[in-house]
């Protein structure tokens, strides 16, 4: 390919063309090499929209939180424990659940892409692509923290986790006090996604 | 390439507006977006590194101002362009303006590489990140190339993105995650009590000595 087939703007003075009108452009191509089945493309969007979500993430800290055996085999082979609540697949494929403690905070980013494990918590939220995050989670991470509403004391060991190869990462938050009557299915509810990345404690 | 996609430790990016709740999909075109980067991902096949590496020759300038989604936008018609699928001018025509694609691949695969999965390094051993900084695909962040870490953990062997990224074929590689020190990252501007794991190849490490 030349480089005037590549997007050097100064070559084309004509407007951006509204990202609509970009999307129906690519579709119309697509759908005319015979390369866009709506129906299928629909089922795994619908898939992300209403299965893959934190809501997993959740039920496997709440497991973790009631059996302290399912704790062990959680932070020894994440994949598999995570694997016996039913949830796997692309993102997935490798994980790494690290927990944190009263003296540990774990904290993950992605700084080069969006790296997130879409079993455990969907797709990311705009924020955690976003260059603000990118730039600051492994630069100052505890100032960042503060901002975003979690202020640790200093003795408190910051561990940024950058999922830069095939790791993707899930925090262990610590089981919040009185949450002692709680059954699993309630503890479900206490957990957050934002408590998963680690931008938040419980 | 050390393009503005390798954001970690940039300086200037303000505050992380983070609202407490966001829909999937903040609007419609992102979630035709994210269909139609499904669809073409599913016809062309360019795996993981050649896509993000797509995304990573975006215009700066653009790259910094759209979305995630609109980089997915731009990855998709940068990729079925150089397949061979449409080319700029039709996609210019269809969407009635400019369609901005990304920059031409200056990047090539490392030589000399043949697939290895017995890991060289061992938990605790100290390594150093080559300091390279190729006009290509790499994992291996501005911020950690020339510094110093400790092997944390192994993790399995992995096609290395570098070569797959520019036609070099699927070599297999064993992946660490390495500790730094933000003393190590960032000097006196580093504080103690952090650290940060980066998750590496083992082509990008050497022994520190």
């Amino acid at each position: 390919l030349s480089e005037h087939d590549h997007g050097d703007r100064g070559h084309h003075p004509e407007p951006l063309a509204p990202v609509e009108a970009r999307v129906a452009a690519i579709e119309t191509v697509l759908t005319a090499k015979g390369m866009f089945d709506p129906g299928t493309l629909d089922s795994i969007v619908e898939n992300f929209e209403h299965n893959l979500g934190p809501l997993n993430g959740a039920k496997v800290v709440a497991r973790a939180w009631v059996d302290d055996e399912y704790r062990d085999r959680l932070l020894t082979d994440a994949t598999a424990a995570i694997a016996e609540l039913g949830f796997g697949g692309p993102e997935g494929d490798h994980m790494v659940v690290v927990a944190n403690t009263p003296d540990v905070h774990n904290l993950v980013v992605c700084t080069l892409c969006s790296c997130y494990p879409w079993p455990t918590l969907g797709l990311p939220p705009a924020w955690y692509k976003e260059p603000a995050y990118r730039s600051r989670a492994v630069r100052e991470p505890r100032a960042l923290l503060a901002e975003m509403g979690t202020d640790l004391s200093d003795d408190v060991e910051i561990r940024v986790w950058d999922s830069s190869a095939e790791v993707r990462y899930l925090v262990l938050p610590e089981r919040p006090a009185g949450t002692d009557g709680l059954s699993e299915d309630e503890l479900v509810g206490v957990v957050t996604r934002d408590a998963m990345i680690g931008v938040a404690r419980l | 390439m050390d393009g503005v996609h390798d954001l970690g430790g940039l300086d200037g990016f303000g505050p992380v507006d983070a609202p407490p709740t966001e829909p999937v999909f903040h609007e419609e075109w992102e979630r035709r977006a994210f269909r139609a980067n499904m669809a073409m991902l599913m016809a062309i096949g360019p795996g993981g590194a050649r896509f993000r590496h797509s995304i990573e020759r975006m215009d700066p300038v653009h790259y910094l101002g759209s979305s995630y989604y609109e980089h997915w936008l731009t990855a998709t018609a940068t990729l079925l362009v150089e397949a061979g699928v449409t080319t700029k001018a039709e996609l210019d025509e269809k969407a009635g303006g400019d369609f901005p694609i990304s920059r031409a691949d200056r990047g090539s695969p490392p030589s000399d590489l043949t697939t290895t999965t017995a890991p060289r390094f061992a938990v605790g051993d100290l390594v150093r990140v080559r300091a390279w900084h190729p006009p290509g695909h790499t994992r291996a962040p501005r911020y950690v190339q020339g510094k110093r870490g400790v092997v944390a953990r192994l993790d399995d062997a992995a096609n290395l993105p570098d070569a797959e990224a520019h036609d070099g074929g699927l070599i297999l590689n064993p992946t660490y995650s390495v500790r730094f020190t933000a003393k190590e990252l960032w000097g006196d501007g580093g504080s103690d009590g952090v650290t940060v794991n980066v998750d590496l190849w083992e082509h990008y490490l050497e022994e520190d000595r």
